[in-house]
């Protein structure tokens, strides 16, 4: 029998668009061709929260997505920010990054509250920040995607910019920097999907769900040349 | 500026473009800015008025349908043929028929428009009717979200002077509906059946719809069966033959008989309507067949994840060569997260013998994390088809490619084989 990592998958009825389903296939290929046996949690508003989970993955959704999740996110927000705390990896992109930070103030300056998992504040803004983007990132090299949002994120505290901008907006209009890091969630406005074609980021979150349930990560690297490929041919296209 | 002097300067310019080969927009382009109203005085006195067909997909399909349908019923149609749906399209295709005096001899003009374009276009030109097929994951990179899509679509019907048809199963599209006051309305749907063949984007990832409560439509998909299909008018059912493949295309047909059976009222000749109906072939690019080394190529027209679901779905892949080419120009789309909200799977079988267009790898990782083999990763389209077609001389070959990576296969292929020219 191969080890179970057990992925717990937030709101894909509402919050998956643009493509975000791409990160959780890469987590469960990837976690089958290291040996593992990975179990996807589906979980959805209302649902039981379920008592062993790994890793967590989050995407981003339609404005009208993001109010249907909002009260039920509000609810299982201690417990996430317990597990977070512990060191459990996570991966929120566009919509649940935003609601993973303390709050969202729309266009019409209503207060939508988030779970303050990481330290950030997004403001909406008229602006869409739309278009490839590089970033640098001192934790994972360059990272590349692409972002479509407009809703302007600011970070403080102990919540570290992912990267910084070598192509395109990120986080906002001001600061040069995209995406955050709080211990080992990752929150991030880039679709691409994000993880394959940087599948460093992939195995980080892999990695740190092995290590924290089983001890230790000792497979051989898998063969990546077809998303470096990838990877080089996205740089090359204009923003 | 003086209509016949403008009319006049355009041809020129249109002739000039075909001579350097050049597509439909350039003059099209010319005459927009030289007399912005050209378009509107052109179709104003049009005795059935103008009709817009907009949505996500099956636009040109659609419209070419509604062009063939309406012919059968005895009307002169104009239409902007040329799949160049942006207004300037629609300048350059009124150039190429109208009169040097500037008038237009139709009936009718059956327009089809991009979403974007078509409430620019609306803001100028009131339609007597509209089309609204769907509202999907497409180029979110140019309008935003879906939601967004929706409210552009919202403004067309608003706009709509008569009546505007919509799609019962796409929620968006016969929301719709609520904002209308003045106009008829008329939806086309599926049965209950068939629904669950159509998943609707919000379905995707574990979203179920109501097969209950959904109001009544002028014209329902009943049945699909090979190269036939059962469709219900009124109160009445008829089963046609049908050269149309794709499942949108059949499910697009329902939509342009609500049409015209709206435009025509109590005028419909229905035995000659089915009749045309059956004779509809596809649009280029949409499921157009071509002869190679005398073996079929099917080109599959694929922009969204939707199109690319139901173009999996409706061809299978058995005894096919299969290439995938995906380019990410801007009328392509510049985002690839479209690609992973595809399920690839039914290709695992027979794997993909050839991967091509500016994001092939982009697309041969993701066939990669379905366990899909790939014979070939080639970004050079023209060789990639030389190659493709040469490894496999003997088969049936299918292409599913983006926008530009048609423009440009068929390009190529007009240099081995007849393709129609679109002008």
């Amino acid at each position: 029998m191969s080890q179970v990592i057990t992925i717990l998958q937030l709101y894909p009825r509402d919050m998956n668009i643009y493509g975000d389903h791409g990160n959780l296939l890469v987590l469960t290929r990837r976690l089958e061709r290291y040996g593992y046996e990975p179990k996807v949690i589906e979980y959805n508003p209302g649902d039981n929260f379920p008592a062993k989970v790994d890793l967590v993955v989050g995407g981003g959704g339609q404005d009208s997505g993001q109010s249907k999740i909002q009260d039920d996110l509000l609810k299982i927000g201690p417990q996430l920010k317990t597990m977070a705390e512990a060191g459990t990896p996570m991966l929120m992109v566009c919509g649940l990054y935003q609601l993973f930070g303390k709050f969202f103030k729309t266009k019409d300056g209503e207060i939508i509250k988030g779970i303050g998992v990481l330290d950030i504040e997004t403001y909406g803004k008229s602006e869409r920040l739309i278009g490839n983007i590089i970033t640098e990132s001192p934790f994972f090299g360059q990272i590349v995607g692409y972002e479509n949002h407009s809703g302007q994120t600011y970070l403080s505290g102990d919540t570290k910019p992912l990267g910084l901008v070598m192509l395109g907006a990120g986080n906002n209009t001001d600061d040069g920097h995209e995406g955050a890091r709080y211990k080992n969630v990752i929150g991030t406005y880039l679709h691409g999907s994000v993880l394959p074609k940087n599948p460093q980021l992939a195995d980080f979150l892999i990695k740190q769900a092995i290590i924290s349930r089983y001890g230790e990560f000792t497979k051989p690297p898998l063969d990546d040349s077809l998303a470096e490929k990838a990877r080089a041919a996205a740089m090359k296209r204009p923003r | 500026m003086f209509q016949p002097l403008v009319t006049v300067l355009g041809k020129a310019v249109r002739s000039a473009a075909r001579l350097r080969g050049g597509g439909s927009a350039l003059p099209g382009l010319f005459v927009e800015k030289i007399s912005p109203d050209f378009i509107s005085r052109t179709l104003s006195d049009l005795p059935y008025g103008t009709v817009v067909i907009s949505g996500t997909n099956g636009k040109t399909t659609t419209t070419k349908m509604v062009v063939e349908l309406l012919e059968s019923q005895g009307l002169k149609v104009f239409t902007n043929r040329t799949g160049s749906n942006f207004t300037r399209g629609v300048a350059a295709a009124l150039l190429g028929e109208v009169s040097l005096s500037g008038k237009l001899v139709a009936d009718i003009a059956v327009l089809e428009l991009d979403e974007a374009h078509a409430v620019k276009f609306v803001s100028q030109i009131k339609p007597r009717y509209s089309l609204l097929l769907n509202v999907m994951r497409d180029q979110l990179d140019r309008f935003g979200e879906i939601d967004a899509t929706a409210a552009l679509l919202t403004k067309i019907a608003e706009a709509t002077t008569e009546g505007v048809v919509l799609n019962r199963e796409d929620r968006r599209v016969a929301k719709i509906k609520d904002s209308l006051t003045s106009q008829q309305v008329s939806y086309f749907g599926l049965s209950d059946d068939l629904l669950a063949t159509f998943p609707t984007d919000d379905e995707l990832h574990g979203g179920k719809r109501a097969a209950a409560k959904r109001p009544a439509a002028s014209v329902t998909l009943e049945k699909i069966e090979p190269h036939q299909a059962t469709f219900g008018i009124g109160n009445k059912q008829f089963s046609t033959p049908l050269k149309l493949a794709g499942l949108y295309n059949i499910f697009n047909a329902a939509a342009a008989l609500a049409l015209v059976a709206m435009i025509t009222k109590s005028k419909l000749d229905q035995p000659n309507l089915i009749k045309a109906l059956s004779n509809v072939q596809p649009a280029f690019g949409r499921g157009e067949v071509l002869t190679i080394g005398g073996q079929p190529l099917e080109l599959v027209l694929v922009k969204n994840p939707s199109g690319f679901r139901l173009g999996l779905a409706s061809f299978p892949p058995a005894g096919y060569a299969t290439m995938i080419a995906i380019n990410d120009n801007y009328a392509d789309g510049r985002d690839m997260s479209w690609l992973w909200d595809v399920d690839f799977s039914s290709l695992a079988e027979n794997g993909v013998a050839e991967v091509s267009g500016i994001r092939a790898y982009d697309m041969a990782l993701r066939l990669d994390y379905d366990n899909i083999a790939v014979e070939q990763i080639e970004t050079d389209l023209a060789k990639a088809l030389r190659d493709f077609i040469d490894r496999h001389p003997a088969t049936p070959k299918r292409i599913y490619c983006t926008y530009t990576a048609m423009l440009a296969l068929r390009r190529e292929l007009a240099k081995i084989t007849e393709v129609e020219v679109i002008s």
